[in-house]
């Protein structure tokens, strides 16, 4: 139930590099906040985010509760061939987002 | 500002302590949970080992004014050719006030063609960040930024 964007070129040209970003919705919530009993709100945030470029690992981050709610990332990459970016999401609670694009290489 | 953000900071710690019931978890107030300089320069450490870090090839793009800690814009760009034999293997960001001295790590190699890196932080006060390339070949290049924030991250009461 997740809500993810995702801005990356649909067409590429072989060899150049292009900009991948995303968004993921989530509190990213630190574990250090008192909430409106007063108790500290438990930790619940995205650990970490992998993408790879048809399968093969590209970029990886390991998030701490210091990323900001709603999670953006941005990096780049170089188009090699036509396939499927596939982006993942980790976190607390048992939290898993995957997402695919495409991007056709020429 | 100093001063005023202290008596913030105070006040959120009591409402937290006077918020606990009577044989519950102790809870600090915020305040005491912060990284120090001496805490980052040891999470620092930690990654590097005994490695020297020399300044230069990195830059910590983010605003040098923050009106909201919240989410703050942050770019780490690294002078590389990003080649087989020569790329940027990791970036590693830190701040020395925030609960955690360690805000991210990124893992890039020579598919990502550029070594940069965007995403938005949250900082919980007025702080330097470091910003830590490594290279392929295990070398270690550093950029850092001071950043003034005037309305402070996690301060506010979760609704």
């Amino acid at each position: 139930m997740a809500n993810v964007l995702v801005n990356a070129p649909k067409t590429a040209k072989r060899g150049s590099v292009v900009e991948i970003k995303a968004l993921i919705l989530h509190p990213m919530e630190t574990g250090f906040r008192p909430g409106p009993n007063g108790r500290i709100i438990p930790r619940n945030i995205i650990e970490r985010f992998t993408a790879t470029w048809n399968g093969t690992e590209i970029f990886d981050m390991e998030m701490s509760p210091a990323i900001a709610a709603n999670p953006f990332v941005s990096f780049f990459a170089v188009a090699s061939e036509s396939g499927t970016v596939g982006l993942r999401w980790t976190g607390d609670e048992g939290f898993v987002v995957e997402e695919r694009v495409a991007i056709a290489v020429e | 500002m100093d001063h005023q953000m202290d008596r913030r900071r105070f006040l959120a710690g009591t409402a937290a302590t006077a918020g606990a019931t009577a044989g519950a978890i102790v809870v600090l107030p915020f305040g005491s949970a912060s990284a120090t300089p001496e805490a980052m320069a040891a999470a620092i450490r930690k990654v590097v080992g005994d490695t020297p870090i020399r300044e230069g090839r990195v830059s910590l793009d983010l605003p040098p004014l923050v009106e909201n800690g919240s989410t703050v814009p942050l770019v780490v760009s690294v002078e590389s050719p990003m080649t087989e034999a020569d790329y940027i293997k990791a970036i590693h960001v830190f701040n020395e006030k925030n609960p955690q001295p360690g805000v991210f790590t990124a893992r890039l190699g020579p598919r990502n063609g550029r070594a940069v890196v965007g995403t938005r932080i949250k900082l919980g006060d007025s702080q330097k960040i470091v910003a830590i390339a490594e290279t392929s070949g295990g070398q270690f290049w550093s950029a850092r930024a001071d950043v003034i924030v005037t309305l402070a991250a996690c301060l506010e009461e979760a609704t």
